[in-house]
């Protein structure tokens, strides 16, 4: 089932001949959260010390052959289901070769002409709502290079083979981004979506993943200007930095008189520009051929279809439930399965809350919703945790939320429930007892405090009487500080309706 | 197919190889017959057929995920020339 699209407007750049366009492709490389290598059993686990995660092969040491591992070839194949493309039963390792001090074999072992998923496609939401498709071009396999340290000695650069070997998933996009926003959803709604799957831990500050990003500019329609690519980004905010910088330095190039160069280059984060890395130029001729250590990779249509039956459900799938079974709203849901934890947390809060209850899921989605995004979120941020470290578990949640739902306490009660839960990890029956916060949903009680409240203040009764209507939020306000907040209040509101008429 | 020296000597750096001025004329000579001798093959029809990469009428053969080897760092640093705290040293190379 489509998705249905609604053409963003395109960002715009101001030059001195009028508007330009720019266009954006990006190659996203993503580790594959596996245990060992791509083609050796040394670990993969990062901030070892240096060179302790290498084996032979990985170093590269004459006679050393590569040998593929089972998992990684199942989580390309998975994260190509998971971006709706088609799986190649056939594909073939090729040797890349360029020399670099982190390259020991002189050649990274990769996939050029038969990757191993070919087209899929990522839908995008932008800010105003506006929503893109992007097409993926392909995924393919490959092994990471070693890491080059500059800053450790004046004369040597250190090289650490530990990452040398680690499983990557490049995956490329079609150049279908518009905006430096474009290009920082894409990039979140990838790792969104690899980490729903498992296939990668996203984390970007250690590596796991990082972009490479494709900028050409033109005036608006016309044709694709060329293209220069900036290596290596490693955070979404950079990426959208990198895209400005370069959009607006071609822009000046071009109506300067000048020609873009295709070309590889950097962006320095300190400064906020990009620079060409010159030596990587030449190195552009990498003379692919098939690696002849390695056998062509045949799947059989059994074995992708086994992968395909443990998908779990995806964000923009999960979205559409919970909008359309749950009623919760377009907002909450974008919220919620933005992040995995976020939206694995919801799940158990609305299975707890409806064994609880009795209720059904569409009966308290809203609220649960609202609850968790609303009000834990809020003690969460202010605490700076992530959910994962939530002091209130989801099931304490539900609890809570119970207790709401069927009038126990009140909703002002609930917030205040909900803090002290947070504060002393009790659970919310509990709280509810020790603070004595019960909702009185008694008639005769109520009636009580009603009465006083009337007795008490004839001057607001003249005024009410007089045709001030808005009196009764007065009276309501006195019951409600008379029950130290304890009495429900839609009772409190019918009662006073009633009496005061009298 | 005619290989000029240009392209002996683009190849000569991209494969890191110091080749002197005087050899270039000669490779270029040898390198021209050897992809005139491979270009017999193209008198084959080939169109449609897969191009083979292996000899061999099997699968990929792999191996399960799992910790099995690594944690041997004298080992792999053991032949390199310059090593410092455990890492390869290399003459600095900086973007």
């Amino acid at each position: 089932m489509g998705q249905a699209v609604t053409e963003p407007a395109p960002q715009l750049f101001d030059g001195a001949t009028g508007k330009w366009e720019v266009v954006i492709g990006l190659e996203v490389h993503a580790q594959v959260s596996s245990q060992s290598k791509l083609f050796s059993g040394a670990a993969t686990e990062f901030g070892a010390e240096p060179n302790s995660q290498v084996s032979l092969v990985d170093a590269a040491m004459p006679g050393m052959l590569p040998v593929i591992n089972a998992y990684c070839i199942e989580q390309a194949v998975r994260t190509g289901l998971g971006l709706k493309a088609a799986v190649n039963l056939r594909s073939v390792f090729d040797r890349k070769n360029y020399f670099y001090p982190d390259l020991p074999a002189g050649y990274q072992i990769s996939q050029f002409k038969q990757p191993i998923v070919g087209e899929g496609e990522i839908f995008i939401e932008l800010a105003d709502g506006a929503v893109r498709r992007v097409g993926i071009e392909r995924l393919h396999l490959e092994q990471d290079a070693g890491k080059s340290l500059h800053d450790q000695h004046p004369k040597f650069t250190y090289v650490d083979l530990n990452r040398s070997g680690v499983a990557l998933m490049e995956i490329v996009s079609k150049p279908d981004m518009r905006s430096s926003e474009e290009a920082g959803a894409y990039v979140r709604k990838l790792r969104t979506i690899l980490r729903y799957l498992g296939t990668c831990d996203g984390n970007m500050d250690q590596g796991s993943m990082r972009a490479d990003v494709n900028v050409s500019v033109r005036k608006p329609g016309g044709a694709l200007g060329t293209r220069c690519e900036i290596k290596n980004v490693n955070s979404m905010r950079f990426i959208q930095q990198a895209v400005e910088y370069e959009a607006r330095r071609q822009i000046e190039v071009i109506e300067g008189g000048g020609t873009i160069a295709q070309e590889t280059r950097l962006y320095d984060a300190n400064t906020g520009v990009t620079r060409s890395m010159r030596s990587k130029e030449e190195a552009h001729d990498y003379r692919y051929f098939p690696d002849p250590d390695l056998l062509p990779l045949v799947l059989t249509q059994a074995e992708v279809d086994a992968i395909k039956a443990t998908l779990p459900e995806l964000p923009d799938e999960k979205r559409r439930r919970l909008e359309n079974e749950l009623k919760i709203s377009p907002y909450l849901a974008k919220v919620l399965v933005a992040e995995k934890e976020t939206a694995d947390y919801f799940e158990v809060l609305v299975a707890e809350a409806g064994k609880r209850t009795g209720k059904k899921p569409a009966e308290m989605g809203q609220d649960s919703a609202n609850l968790l995004v609303m009000e834990l979120f809020g003690l969460l941020n202010k605490d700076g945790r992530t959910i994962e470290a939530s002091p209130v578990s989801a099931a304490a949640l539900a609890g809570l939320l119970a207790l709401r739902l069927d009038g126990t306490i009140s909703g002002l009660a609930s917030k205040e429930v909900l803090a002290e839960m947070f504060a002393t990890g009790k659970d919310a029956a509990s709280v509810v007892d020790e603070k004595g916060l019960r909702q009185v949903s008694d008639t005769g009680e109520i009636e009580r405090l009603v009465d006083q409240a009337i007795a008490d203040n004839p001057k607001q009764l003249a005024q009410f009487k007089a045709g001030k209507e808005t009196m009764l939020g007065f009276f309501v306000g006195q019951v409600m500080k008379m029950s130290q907040g304890r009495a429900n209040p839609a009772v409190v509101n019918d009662l006073l309706r009633k009496k005061l008429a009298g | 197919m005619a290989i000029d020296k240009a392209t002996v000597a683009k190849i000569a750096r991209l494969a890191r190889v110091r080749v002197g001025d005087a050899e270039m004329t000669s490779l270029a000579g040898e390198l021209s017959k050897i992809l005139t001798f491979i270009e017999q093959l193209d008198e084959v029809d080939a169109a449609g057929v897969e191009p083979m990469t292996s000899v061999v009428q099997m699968g990929l053969r792999r191996r399960p995920d799992g910790v099995t080897d690594g944690d041997k760092r004298d080992d792999v640093l053991k032949n390199a020339p310059d090593a410092m705290a455990g890492f390869f040293t290399v003459p600095k190379v900086v973007e």
